[in-house]
C-alpha cells in the first residue's frame, strides 16, 4: 500500500487504461447469482464465550453493577401494569410521584402550581418487585431519557384528554384528575381536577413527557397548549430521586376513573 | 474511526484489483465463490446474554457468545460480509452509562463491516451519536436521510462499496421515518426522503456506476406493518424496485422462520430477512456465483 501511494498519479492514468481493458476485455466475465442460503442461527451457551470479548465488557459491568444494585427503598407488595381496567397500581404510583416532582420544580421556576399528570401506559417497562428497590429498578422502569415537560392546558383539551382515554380504554397514569363515567363507560357525567369541577375558562398546567407532548401514542391534544415547559428533568429521575426519599413504597388507593 | 476518502480508497481499491487479476491472469477461476452475509438487528445496547430466569429469552444472546459463533463461520469461508440494521443503542443501562460507547468498540472487535441508523440510534442526539464515532472502526450508511445540514454531513455516506474474492459489492442504507418518532431536537434538520425512490437511485448508481456483482439494502424502515398494509416497509420495498439481491432489515423486531422470498418489479426473486432483537440471533446468507449468466440469472436457486 506504501507502494500504491507514491505510484498514485501513475497509477490513476493506469486505473482509466485499465478500467477500460476491464470493461471491454472482460465484459462477459461478470460474476451472477446463482444460489442464495439464507438461515437464522440461535446466539445461545452452546456458542462459548469469547473470553477476550468478555474480559473487556468486565469492568464496564462491574461499574454499573454497583450502581445499579443500590438499594434504594422496600416494596412491601409487587406493583403491577397489567391488573385493573382504569387504573393500575404501578401507573397510579407514577402520574403521584411525577405531578409532586413537577410541581416543585414549577412552583420554583414559574410560581405556578401543575394540577395534573397524564402519562402512558406502555411508558411502564416493568414492575417494582416486593422486596428491595434498587437503581436498576428504576433503569428496567423507565430505560428512556425522556424529560419531564409541563403543558398550559385549556379547558378543552381536558375534555379532550378525557375522550382520548374513553376511547382507548387503558389505565394510563393519571393524578389530579378524577373522571366519573356513566355505566356504559363510553362517556363522562364528569370531571374534576385538584377536587373541583373542571372549569373551562381555566387554564391548567398539566405535567407529561416530552415523547407525549409532541404526540407520541396519538396524545395530540398536548401539543394545542398554549405553552410548554421543559424541567430538564429525565422521568427515570423521578424515579430514582422518589425512591432515594421514601422508605416503604406506598400502594395507591385513590381512584382516579371511577365507573357510576 | 477510519475515514478514509471515499473517492481515492475505490480508486486505489480498484486499480489493486485489476492490476492482480491482470498479473495472475486467472478471470477464470474453477471453484465457485460464495460471500457469506452475518447480520443483526436491533441490538438495542443488549451486550450480556439475558439471566437464566428471565421468562422469555433466558440464556439467549450475549456479545461474547456472538463473537465466537462469527469466528467459526469466518474460519470456514474468511469472504464475510458482517453487517447491523441499525438500533444499536438504547435499552440496558450500558447505553445510559455509556452512550454507546461499549456497543461501538465490542462490534468493531467483532469486526463489523456496515451499519445503518436507526431511529434509537438518534437517542441522545446527533451530538450524541457523532461523539461516540470515534469508538467505531466500521462506517454507517444511510441513503435517504439527508444530513447535509447537520453534523453527520459526509460523515454518513449513501452507500459503500466492497471487493470479496473479487466480488463487488454494494450496501445501502435507508431510514425509517422520523416525525412522530424522534424528537425533533434529536435528529434537528436530518430530511427523511422516500425510500422507494431513492432505493430506485441507488441501485442505479451501485449497478450501471459502480457495477457491482451484489446489491444488498440494509434497512430499519420495518418488516411490514400488519394495521397499515400500504405504508413503506421491507415487503413493500421489494415488490416496488429491482436489482436488490436482499434486504436485510429492521426496527419492527420481527423473528422469522426463514428469510422471506419477494417477487420484484422486474419478476426475479429477492430476499428479505430480519432476525428479531437483542442479539439472540444471527442471520446468515451465503450467495454463491457463477460467470455464466444463461445458467444463473433466470435460475438462481434459492434455499431458505
Amino acid at each position: 500500500m506504501v507502494n500504491l501511494k507514491n505510484y498514485n498519479v501513475i497509477l490513476k492514468h493506469f486505473v482509466v487504461i485499465l478500467t477500460m481493458l476491464f470493461a471491454f476485455g472482460c465484459s462477459n466475465q461478470k460474476e451472477y447469482v446463482s444460489k442464495i442460503e439464507g438461515k437464522q442461527i440461535a446466539v445461545t451457551n452452546l456458542n462459548g464465550e469469547n473470553t477476550e470479548i468478555e474480559a473487556f465488557v468486565r469492568p464496564y459491568r462491574e461499574n454499573i453493577d454497583k450502581d445499579m444494585n443500590e438499594i434504594l427503598a422496600y416494596a412491601p407488595e409487587t406493583l403491577e401494569k397489567s391488573k385493573g381496567k382504569w387504573q393500575t397500581s404501578i401507573g397510579s404510583l407514577q402520574a403521584d410521584i411525577t405531578l409532586a416532582s413537577a410541581d416543585k420544580i414549577f412552583n420554583l421556576r414559574e410560581k405556578k402550581s401543575v394540577d395534573i399528570c397524564l402519562l402512558n401506559h406502555g411508558g411502564i417497562r416493568s414492575i417494582i418487585p416486593q422486596g428491595n428497590v434498587t437503581t436498576r429498578t428504576a433503569f428496567e422502569l423507565m430505560p428512556f431519557e425522556n424529560n419531564l415537560v409541563v403543558v398550559a392546558l385549556k379547558g378543552e383539551q381536558i375534555l379532550e384528554m378525557a375522550d382520548y382515554i374513553i376511547k382507548e380504554r387503558k389505565p394510563h397514569p393519571l393524578s389530579g384528575i378524577q373522571i366519573i363515567l356513566n355505566k356504559d363507560e363510553k362517556s363522562y357525567k364528569s370531571i374534576s381536577i385538584q377536587g373541583k369541577p373542571l372549569d373551562l375558562n381555566k387554564t391548567y398546567y398539566g405535567a407529561t413527557n416530552d415523547y407525549l407532548y409532541n404526540g407520541g401514542d396519538s396524545m395530540y391534544f398536548f401539543k394545542k397548549g398554549t405553552a410548554v415547559y421543559d424541567l430538564d428533568y429525565k422521568l427515570r429521575n423521578v424515579w430514582i430521586d422518589y425512591f432515594k426519599e421514601v422508605d416503604t413504597i406506598p400502594v395507591p388507593q385513590i381512584q382516579r376513573i371511577i365507573v357510576e | 474511526m477510519k475515514r478514509r476518502d471515499f473517492i481515492q480508497g475505490s480508486v486505489a481499491g480498484s486499480a489493486l484489483l485489476t492490476v492482480g487479476g491482470l498479473s495472475l491472469s486467472s478471470f477464470d477461476t474453477l471453484e465457485t465463490k460464495c460471500i457469506t452475509v452475518l447480520h443483526t438487528n436491533d441490538v438495542h445496547s443488549h451486550i450480556d446474554p439475558f439471566p437464566a430466569d428471565h421468562p422469555r429469552n433466558a440464556n439467549m444472546g450475549g456479545v461474547a457468545r456472538r463473537a465466537t459463533l462469527i469466528e467459526s463461520i469466518r474460519k470456514e469461508n474468511p469472504n464475510v460480509l458482517l453487517l447491523d440494521a441499525g438500533d444499536i443503542f438504547q435499552g440496558t443501562p450500558y447505553f445510559n452509562y455509556y452512550g454507546g460507547e461499549l456497543e461501538f468498540k465490542l462490534m468493531s472487535m467483532l469486526n463489523y463491516d456496515l451499519a445503518t441508523m436507526g431511529n434509537h440510534d438518534f437517542d441522545n442526539g446527533l451530538e450524541g451519536f457523532a461523539a461516540q464515532l470515534p469508538h467505531a472502526e466500521f462506517d454507517f450508511v444511510s441513503a435517504n436521510y439527508d444530513f447535509k445540514n447537520t453534523m453527520l454531513d459526509r460523515i454518513v455516506k449513501p452507500y459503500k462499496t466492497f471487493k470479496k474474492a473479487g466480488i463487488k459489492i454494494g450496501v445501502f442504507g435507508l431510514g425509517v421515518e422520523l416525525e412522530g418518532l424522534v424528537d425533533k431536537k434529536n435528529y434537528k434538520e436530518t430530511i427523511y426522503n422516500d425510500p422507494v425512490e431513492t432505493a430506485q437511485e441507488m441501485t442505479r448508481i451501485l449497478k450501471t456506476q459502480e457495477k457491482c456483482d451484489l446489491i444488498i439494502c440494509l434497512s430499519h424502515i420495518g418488516y411490514s406493518y400488519k394495521n397499515e398494509p400500504n405504508k413503506i416497509s421491507d415487503l413493500n420495498l421489494a415488490a416496488k424496485t429491482k436489482d436488490i439481491d436482499l434486504i436485510i432489515g429492521g426496527h419492527t423486531h420481527t423473528f422469522l422462520d426463514k428469510p422471506t422470498i419477494v417477487k420484484n418489479l422486474d419478476g426475479i426473486d429477492t430476499l428479505v430477512n430480519q432476525v428479531g432483537c437483542y442479539g439472540i440471533n444471527l442471520g446468515r446468507i451465503d450467495f454463491y456465483f457463477d460467470k455464466d449468466k444463461n445458467k444463473s440469472n433466470h435460475g438462481r436457486t434459492i434455499v431458505v
